[in-house]
């Protein structure tokens, strides 16, 4: 990016201290349908488009390389071994869960609120979720000995009268992400539903019009359907809210509920869901500062919007520093020589670089965020937005490997070291998730109009 | 190797049968005998033809017409085999079952395993015919029912398919009736000379009947002569016994009569004839009931930490050259006469000598001075002489005719036939067993001068490193698979009987010497029986109808009665002092010690996976020997753990890694035999460096006068506890250790301590009692509750629990790669905590396994419910449901679940199918596996007792490792019965159980050591030099 952004400093400059816009100013419902759709449905991809969903492409092959080797071989090909039974997939999977966190936040929970600024960066921020979960969703299934097994863990009715151990977490696991999973896809279809009738009105090749159409499902935009629309997307939003706070708190169950010093801590939950808005809506701002710049969209997702994130994440980054802190006092103040050698282990074992990395990534980098000139600034904030996610995949990593390496018996510490094929499938999850982003933003509107319509009008009462 | 040998031999026959096939030939012997086959073979060395060359040809010029030709000869000959008259050999099924055999219920057979010649009495399991698993034998007086490691890893050599299969001449497949007819021909062209050109070469024989053939033969060929030489074998005792009185005697410890104990240099719990039978009376004079029990006390004195000093209650590090200048001194102390001038080494603190020698004398009749193989002999005859100025030769040390049929000193035996070969006098050169071309010391030349002998035959187990260099080789029976007779320790003498036919076309020494005796096709069988109709014990025969009865008795038992040998009545000579061993060496110089391995001895176990992968008792090194260096010396040097340096000594120069040790003694380098393979197979070839090739005639245990030089490689080398742990400043040993210890994990007291404080180890109320829980508890009121109480007293970390674990579970090797990952499999470990100062640490050896905890930490965390309670109180594992998620394994706090990171069941080795327990399942991939008490055992027996409608009886059922251990350290039994030996030895106040503060109430508790030091040298046992 280049680092002198003229449209941000030109908007900086122009800031009136109290509220910046939603929306810029003078936009009307065509020209928020015109250019939101036009990006879908322009005949000429850009040159940055095929070059990112090449890049993500090779990666996500490395990812299906990664994977077909593992099945043919063993999770052996990974760096785990005894004592740590897990490494890398387990660290993947919660950060991959943790940033979805923070697409269900602006679109459901921040929908109750009544936060107009929600509206422009919803849609991708969904779309981000469900792609987060679905590279998430990849390393429980990988992790396991015997994949082919995974539906074991399902309740089914099997002739050996065998069910799932309900006492386990990764039960909980199983029902929680699964709920999520499908609760986002629908609420994101949802939310699609007028915008594909928009697509469909709109496109010229037959052959999109026809998906379109098909996946529009009849929509015609009478007032009816309007109702109907509104009423299910209140509906899903209530059920979507709680997941927010649910999904990672049963994530963090998986350690909570373990006997292992540096996971058996009731302060998880929270913490969790703390961490895991935090690195979300570090990654809604890595996939948005670019989008508005490439697609120029600075007009929908504003200097506001860049500022209201800075504050979340600025928040929530508070959040994960007071548990730290709390995590690090409580395993002195306890007396419980496991958790405090756990603790100096952390610090000043094999692994302190990267808790000290860890520590640095997510709280001395987020407070820069304390003004308001940094908040506003793409660049800035991009930079922010890179670190703290890449801390967040510390964080998970030093809570998982560091506490499984040294636990109780000193005759069986151990080291985890990640092979090839650790940074494989991980670097191909990435892959995966920009393919599918790159996909989406291709053919699906990134942007929500119908909302960004309903804001146009609501700026034009407001004037009024 | 072999295997791969043999099929490169069949592709080239089968190219002769493409190119010649208007012949006919009957056998493959017969083609492989042809001059056409010969010079091809001789054309091209067999090795150098590999898939890739094959394929490389086939690639260049294999024509259709080539193919179709190859394809009409392999259907005509196809054809020919289906015309064939097939003879009629009727087969029949069972109309009634033969008595005794019920196909899934297993049969014993007592037998017994010649280790460096001397017998260890077995009981092997034998399913459906097939040997699965060796166990101790109770009757046997070197077993008691216990077994050693090489006994429980043997098993897996007879089913190695790296063992050779077919006879071979000049390195081709060969027939034994061609080896029988050159034979004899050659022996009749001595026959003028009588024998003058005839050398036999063998290892230690104790075999009567074996013993007799050879002395037939030599009757034959009076001028022929007989070497024997085994590379870790008892030359320096027996020596020392010469020295000493003038004669070669056998030495008998009585430990169980022994209450102060100095070894020197001796690992006499682990390694030796008698180690099975010595470790179980030591722990029994060390059993601690309560605070009235007594305890013998062991001063140990040695090098290279051994096991047996980690067992000591004061162990002094000394260079093995040094320790004759100590035992001349406690001699002098003890007012023996005639040690000459005696010389405090230094390093002994100043009041160590005097309090032992007064410890001694007050244990006058009930002590025992033993000294290591490694020392030379006469520390051998000075630590006789002590014993009998002690008054225990007679009492504690028996003195009886030596059980080797021809006694002598190996090494001396086989300088003469090198001396020979190399004057020519050597025509025909005979080989059973030994591989003198790897284990000859260095300094013989013994392979260049070997090379001159016109024939050269050999009898082995593997065609190895001797073999190559011979004209013939001939495939040796495993001694599982063939009769023999064997002595032990004591004389005592065992039929060996075979549990299964030959695998291969192999010949047992027995059969091989009848051969040599022409008397072809004698069976062993017929040999043993025919000696023991003559040489039976005429009063224990006469006590049964007829030999016959006798017999069956002896096969069964697994002894022949009477044949212990009797206590004979030595005098001390007065040589037994004479100056001798190294010469006197400046302190800094720094010394070599040769010792055979702990794992796989003198490297005729290399190519056993399960030794190979043995933790090493206290260095925890697997599949790897290395420079075993002190951590001073270390520091001295500028050494760091795997640092590769190039050793020099007596002008031969090795290459190998170093491995810092706390606890050796300074300047002084210890290089474990056994390693540096060239041709073991598939597992031993290449394993570690080979300490032979250094290692001289004259000083074969240890030498003075060593060069270290770095040479700024690195080698990596694994070790399962302590891995990248131990520097040359040693912080992180400590760490970790001082972690063990401040979380209680290791409980000690001295027994004063203990005589204070009986409850010094006792768990806090709270934390043996339920802890209120959400769960309802398990009802344990009725039927049997299984529980185990280890004796960390007892324990010696000799590892032999943990190869019949590996024995019995159908554990499989991972190799040195996936155990430096961290993913070894065995269910049972010997974890090794220091404490103390770095240099001379006290060690602490736990035996961790499974602790079925009531409250198990693994059993909630799995998500399928692969891994539940069982109602008698085990965790069970239910393999078929395991979906492998590992969370059970993150979750236990001891770190004994073990995962099959890959396929690492040998699924594809046909020869190991028969080895495996079929009540065990064989382990796919992607699943947990852990120890269950073996629970197999449990239910063979608990059928049993319900199909006889009564209750077990306590005793009846024995884990794996608990049935070998031979100090019975492990026992394990049925924890609702308070008469059951594990609950009263649970309900002993040293009882306490492992990390016991986290609730997770285990089922395997411990019993915490107590040590006997002697008062007289103040201070823990840490603070001796």
């Amino acid at each position: 990016m280049n680092p002198r952004d003229p449209i941000a400093e030109e908007r900086t400059t122009l800031v009136i201290e109290e509220g910046l816009p939603v929306l810029a100013a003078g936009h009307t419902y065509k020209s928020v349908t015109d250019k939101i759709s036009a990006i879908v449905l322009a005949k000429k991809r850009g040159r940055g488009w095929w070059i990112g969903l090449a890049i993500a492409l090779t990666g996500f092959m490395v990812l299906n390389y990664s994977i077909a080797y593992l099945l043919a071989v063993g999770v052996g090909i990974w760096g785990i071994n005894i004592p740590v039974g897990w490494g890398f997939a387990i660290t993947n999977f919660v950060w991959w869960i943790g940033i979805g966190h923070a697409g269900t936040l602006i679109s459901a929970f921040l929908l109750l609120m009544r936060q107009k600024w929600r509206t422009s960066i919803n849609r991708f921020a969904e779309a981000m979720t469900i792609f987060a979960v679905s590279c998430a969703g990849v390393f429980p299934l990988l992790h396991m000995g015997r994949p082919w097994l995974f539906y074991w863990m399902l309740p089914y009715p099997d002739t050996m009268g065998t069910w799932p151990q309900f006492r386990s977490p990764l039960v909980w696991d199983v029902f929680a992400v699964s709920t999520y999973a499908t609760v986002s896809v629908l609420f994101w279809f949802v939310g699609l539903i007028p915008d594909l009738a928009t697509l469909r009105d709109r496109a010229k090749n037959l052959f999109a019009r026809k998906i379109y159409g098909f996946l529009s499902m009849g929509w015609r935009g009478s007032a009816m359907h309007w109702s109907r629309h509104e009423t299910a997307t209140l509906l899903l939003a209530g059920l979507a809210t709680p997941l927010v706070v649910s999904v990672h708190t049963v994530v963090s169950l998986d350690f909570t509920a373990a006997i292992v010093p540096g996971w058996h801590s009731t302060i998880f939950p929270p913490y969790f869901v703390a961490g895991a808005i935090y690195s979300g809506f570090a990654m809604v701002l890595t996939l948005a500062i670019p989008l508005r710049k490439f697609y120029k969209l600075d007009d929908f997702i504003t200097l506001r919007h860049l500022d209201n994130m800075g504050k979340i994440l600025l928040a929530t980054g508070l959040i994960v520093a007071y548990s730290y802190m709390m995590e690090t006092f409580m395993a002195f103040y306890s007396g419980n020589p496991y958790d405090r050698s756990m603790m100096m282990n952390r610090m000043f074992g094999p692994y302190a670089t990267v808790y000290w990395a860890l520590i640095v990534c997510n709280l001395f980098a987020v407070q820069t965020l304390w003004w308001p000139k940094m908040r506003r600034s793409a660049l800035g904030l991009f930079i922010v937005s890179l670190i703290v996610q890449t801390g967040m995949w510390l964080e998970r990593f030093v809570i998982i490997v560091t506490s499984l390496s040294r636990d109780f018996l000193p005759s069986s510490w151990g080291m985890f070291y990640p092979t090839k094929w650790d940074w494989m499938t991980f670097l191909g999850t990435i892959g995966l998730f920009f393919t599918l982003f790159y996909l989406f933003i291709r053919y699906l509107p990134m942007i929500s109009i119908f909302e960004l319509r309903e804001l146009v009008h609501k700026e034009e009462e407001s004037k009024a | 190797m072999n295997g791969h040998d043999n099929s490169i031999d069949l592709i080239r026959l089968r190219e002769m049968t493409d190119g010649d096939r208007q012949r006919f030939w009957r056998s493959l012997e017969e083609l492989a005998e042809s001059p056409g086959f010969q010079a091809s073979a001789q054309h091209e060395f067999p090795v150098s033809r590999r898939a890739g060359d094959a394929a490389a040809q086939s690639a260049s010029g294999v024509s259709r017409r080539d193919l179709l030709k190859l394809v009409g000869a392999s259907t005509a000959v196809a054809t020919l085999a289906a015309c064939t008259k097939l003879p009629v050999e009727k087969i029949v099924p069972y109309v009634r079952q033969p008595e005794e055999f019920v196909p899934g219920v297993p049969l014993y057979y007592a037998t017994a395993l010649p280790f460096g010649g001397y017998a260890q009495g077995m009981l092997v399991e034998s399913h459906l015919g097939r040997p699965t698993k060796v166990e101790g034998n109770p009757d046997h007086p070197a077993s008691l029912g216990a077994a050693s490691l090489f006994a429980q890893a043997s098993v897996l050599t007879l089913y190695d398919p790296d063992r050779s299969q077919v006879p071979t001449h000049l390195g081709r497949v060969a027939s034994w009736d061609a080896f029988q007819a050159e034979i004899t021909d050659a022996l009749n062209n001595h026959r003028p000379s009588k024998g003058a050109g005839i050398r036999l070469l063998t290892e230690n024989v104790t075999s009567p009947t074996l013993a007799q053939q050879i002395r037939a033969f030599l009757a034959q060929f009076p001028s022929a002569k007989w070497h024997q030489y085994e590379p870790c074998g008892f030359d320096a005792a027996r020596e020392g016994s010469r020295l000493a009185f003038g004669e070669y005697v056998n030495t008998v410890y009585r430990f169980a009569r022994a209450e102060v104990i100095l070894a020197l240099d001796s690992d006499f719990l682990c390694s030796g004839a008698g180690a099975v039978r010595y470790a179980h009376d030591f722990a029994d004079k060390r059993r601690v009931v309560d605070a009235r029990s007594t305890l013998n006390r062991l001063y140990a004195v040695e090098s290279t930490p051994l096991s047996t000093g980690a067992v000591a209650d004061h162990r002094l590090r000394l260079r093995s050259s040094d320790i004759e200048g100590l035992v001349r001194a406690v001699a002098a102390g003890l007012g023996v006469s005639g040690v000459g001038q005696a010389s405090v080494p230094a390093g002994v603190p100043a009041n160590w000598i005097p309090a032992l020698v007064r410890d001694l004398q007050a244990h006058r009749g009930a002590s025992i001075v033993i000294v290591g193989d490694q020392q030379p002999p006469v520390v051998h005859g000075l630590a006789h002489a002590i014993n009998h100025a002690l008054g225990n030769a007679g009492a504690t040390v028996i003195h009886t005719e030596p059980v080797e049929a021809n006694p002598g000193d190996g090494m001396q035996s086989l300088s003469e036939l090198v001396a020979d070969m190399k004057a020519g006098q050597v025509e025909l050169l005979v080989i059973m067993g030994a591989n003198p071309v790897y284990n000859a010391p260095a300094d013989l030349g013994f392979a260049e001068q070997f090379m001159k002998v016109k024939l050269r035959v050999r009898l082995g187990l593997y065609n190895d490193e001797t073999s190559e260099l011979c004209h013939w080789h001939i495939p040796e029976s495993h001694y599982l698979e063939a009769w023999g007779d064997c002595r032990a320790y004591d004389g005592t003498a065992s039929v060996i009987q075979p549990l299964i036919a030959p695998l291969y076309t192999s010949k047992s020494a027995y059969e091989f010497m009848a051969a040599l005796l022409n008397q072809p096709n004698t069976s062993a069988h017929d040999l043993v029986y025919q000696y023991w109709t003559e040489h039976a014990p005429a009063d224990q025969a006469a006590r049964f109808r007829n030999f016959e009865a006798f017999w069956e008795s002896s096969l069964n038992n697994g002894t022949i009665a009477g044949t212990v040998f009797a206590p004979k009545q030595v005098a001390l000579q007065g040589r037994f002092a004479a100056p001798g061993g190294p010469p006197d060496a400046n302190p800094g110089d720094l010394e070599i010690v040769f010792r055979p391995d702990p794992a796989i001895w003198d490297g005729s176990f290399a190519n056993n996976g399960w030794l190979q992968e043995l933790p090493r008792p206290l260095t925890k090194l697997t599949w790897d020997n290395a420079a075993q260096v002190s951590p001073a010396t270390a520091q001295r040097l500028s050494l760091n753990r795997e640092d590769v340096v190039k050793l020099t000594y007596e002008g031969r120069e090795l290459s190998a890694p170093v491995l810092i040790v706390p606890g050796h003694a300074d300047n002084s380098v210890t290089l474990h035999l056994g390693y540096g393979r060239r041709r073991a197979g598939g597992i031993g070839t290449g394993v570690g460096v080979n300490a032979y090739s250094i290692r001289t005639s004259a000083n074969p245990g240890f030498g003075v006068g060593l060069q270290i030089q770095k040479t700024g490689a690195r080698y990596h080398l694994v070790t399962t506890q302590n891995q990248h742990i131990i520097n040359q400043d040693g912080r992180r040993v400590e760490e970790e250790s001082q972690a063990a210890f401040k979380r209680d994990i290791v409980r000690v007291a001295t027994l004063t301590e203990f005589q204070g404080h009986p409850d010094f180890a006792a768990d806090p109320p709270e934390e043996t009692t339920q802890a209120p829980s959400m769960y309802p508890a398990y009802n344990y009121k009725k039927g049997y509750q299984w529980g185990m109480s280890i004796d960390l007293n007892s324990c010696t970390g000799c590892n032999a629990c943990i190869v019949a674990c590996y024995a019995e579970n159908n554990i499989p090797v991972v190799g040195k790669e996936q155990v430096d990952d961290g993913r070894d499999m065995q269910w049972i470990r010997v974890d090794t905590y220091y404490r103390g100062s770095l240099d001379a640490p006290e060690a602490y050896n736990q035996v961790v396994m499974c602790m079925q905890c009531e409250n198990a930490p693994c059993e909630y965390v799995c998500p399928v419910g692969a891994t539940v309670h069982s109602p008698e109180g085990l965790n069970v594992m239910v393999y078929n449901r395991c979906v492998g998620t590992r969370y059970c394994s993150n979750n236990c706090p001891y770190k004994v679940r073990r995962f099959n990171f890959y396929l690492y069941s040998d699924w594809t080795t046909p020869s190991l199918y028969p080895l495996r327990n079929p009540d065990v399942t064989v382990r796919s991939r992607g699943v947990m596996e852990k120890c269950s008490y073996c629970l197999q055992r449990i239910n063979e027996v608990k059928i049993k007792a319900e199909r006889e409608d009564r209750a077990i009886h306590d005793g009846e059922i024995l884990t794996a490792c608990q049935q070998t251990c031979p100090t019975q350290a492990i026992v394990f039994g049925n924890i609702n019965d308070p008469a059951s030996r594990v609950a009263r030895l649970k309900a002993q106040s040293r009882q306490y159980g492992l990390l016991r503060d986290l609730n997770t109430r285990p089922r395997t508790t411990y019993l915490a050591r107590v040590t006997n030091p002697n008062p007289e040298l103040a201070g823990p046992r840490a603070q001796e030099s």
